[in-house]
């Protein structure tokens, strides 16, 4: 199947993008540089189309129940304009997709959904949906989105788009017309800097992505470093870190997964795992030498094979050769000497905590 | 566009031999190293390896993806370039005066396999 187009395609073909397939979409990994963009989120601001993100709206007098029921975090008591991060699992506790809910009103969930899983999940959410009283719809083709990040944001979202986001914190959204439509922003992203998200129409996306460009205001940024930027801070790509084979509690994102809150689908394999320990994990591991842990990579401890490299990268703000790696448990305490089998060589490493740089949101 | 220098022979995976005497200066073309991007570390063999013709011999990592490098040419590696050990990016800064291995050539014939920068420019295009 063809890739899709998002409703900036044109845009990074006029930009120069390199353009690469991700998640069924034909995506810009760089426009220049991926090291610029990365240090451009890190230091300023930069902007990326996040436009083959899903969304699906769920209403209707059961939509708390619901969501509960499908969400791995507790949105329960949650005022409106609250975001959580959370995951959907399959009875076995395996993975279908993480996610963000948007709580808009008492019987009005948002969920934002990972590209490459829009219709593995819309066919679970509506097949789960049946034995509630819910209305859900897929508006993953309506919507475009921006992610604006970097310490600058804030003031790049109030001066270049004349959007006043003073008052929202950390993971909150909200609504607002513009332009005769209504659009949401939120303060969240997948960089682990200070930053928004806004969804909108096309049209405005492609309008707001141009004042973006033209004032210089934010680098336009691509896949590539939207992957080393998140990878730093210890998020999850689904694909990597999180699959349909693996736990959140695996994943070590067990305080996502709230085990006293009321049934949820996979419930009884997370919250055993949660009480009796889980027998592989993912964990971080720190090189000594500059060799590249790629995805796929064996993990090694002497002859024996404990692992794989979920994730790695020589680290663009720390300079130093990580990964992620899905490791046995009895080498996932933190230090423990272990091995990675890079081409022919075995490179020493030591087992270490999965943020490789520290997080600067504002909360 | 990518560089080309007159009087090295290329392969098709993208390395260059600058020839003196019975030695070669192996490395990565300009082309290639502006394909790769931003070179953050570069696998190279020991001296007194034995490299063959058309066969690996370390490889070139960028931020991205790692790039197996093929030997054009036989014989002992005699030293590698040490400078790349902390500065890989010199690659990037000009790919043909940093090599990254010389070797003591123990088939000059198989010179004649390679291409001379005209055929090798067109490969790129």
């Amino acid at each position: 199947m063809e890739d899709k187009k998002t409703c900036l395609w044109e845009r990074h073909n006029a930009l120069g993008a390199k353009m690469v397939s991700f998640g069924g979409f034909n995506m810009p990994i760089q426009y220049t540089d991926i090291v610029d963009e990365h240090m451009a989120v890190r230091t300023a601001c930069g902007v990326f189309d996040v436009s083959h993100m899903g969304e699906v709206l769920v209403t209707g007098p059961q939509a708390e129940d619901f969501v509960q029921y499908i969400f791995t975090n507790d949105i329960s008591d949650a005022p409106v304009g609250k975001i959580y991060y959370g995951m959907m699992l399959h009875p076995t506790g395996g993975t279908i997709d993480d996610l963000l809910v948007y709580k808009e009103g008492d019987e009005r969930f948002f969920l934002v959904i990972n590209a490459a899983n829009i219709d593995k999940d819309y066919a679970w959410i509506s097949e789960q949906a049946k034995s509630f009283d819910v209305v859900t719809e897929n508006q993953s083709n309506y919507y475009g989105q921006l992610a604006i990040q970097g310490p600058k944001s804030e003031d790049v979202v109030k001066n270049i788009l004349g959007i006043e986001c003073k008052e929202l914190v950390f993971y909150t959204f909200k609504k607002i017309e513009i332009d005769g439509e209504t659009i949401i922003i939120s303060r969240t992203g997948y960089t682990g800097e200070d930053g928004f998200e806004i969804y909108g129409s096309h049209s405005f996306i492609q309008k707001n992505w141009d004042k973006l460009i033209e004032s210089g205001a934010a680098k336009p940024c691509g896949l590539g470093c939207r992957d080393t930027l998140r990878f730093e801070v210890g998020l999850p790509l689904y694909g990597d870190e999180l699959t349909d084979n693996l736990t959140p509690i695996e994943a070590g994102l067990g305080m996502f997964v709230k085990t006293d809150k009321p049934d949820f689908i996979g419930k009884d394999v997370v919250a055993r795992q949660k009480a009796e320990g889980v027998s592989r994990k993912i964990v971080g591991i720190e090189l000594r030498d500059k060799a590249i842990p790629r995805h796929g990579y064996k993990v090694v401890a002497g002859d024996k094979e404990i692992g794989e490299v979920t994730t790695g990268y020589n680290s663009i703000s720390t300079g130093k050769s990580v990964c992620m790696a899905l490791v046995n448990i009895d080498y996932a305490k933190l230090g423990t000497q272990v091995g990675i089998q890079i081409r022919k060589k075995v490179f020493p490493g030591t087992v270490i905590k999965k943020r490789f740089y520290e997080k600067n949101y504002k909360k | 566009m990518a560089k080309v220098i007159e009087g090295l022979y290329y392969s098709e995976s993208h390395e260059y031999v600058k020839v003196e005497g019975e030695y070669g200066y192996v490395g990565i073309t300009d082309y290639a190293q502006g394909q790769l991007g931003n070179v953050v570390y570069v696998d190279m063999p020991e001296v007194d390896d034995e490299v063959t013709a058309g066969e690996e011999f370390g490889a070139v990592e960028s931020v991205k993806a790692a790039s197996d490098l093929f030997s054009p040419v036989s014989g002992t590696v005699v030293e590698i370039n040490e400078a790349l050990e902390n500065s890989p990016e010199l690659i990037n800064q000009e790919a043909f005066e940093n090599w990254i291995m010389k070797v003591q050539l123990s088939n000059p014939s198989e010179l004649a396999n390679l291409m001379d920068a005209k055929a090798y420019e067109a490969i790129c295009d």
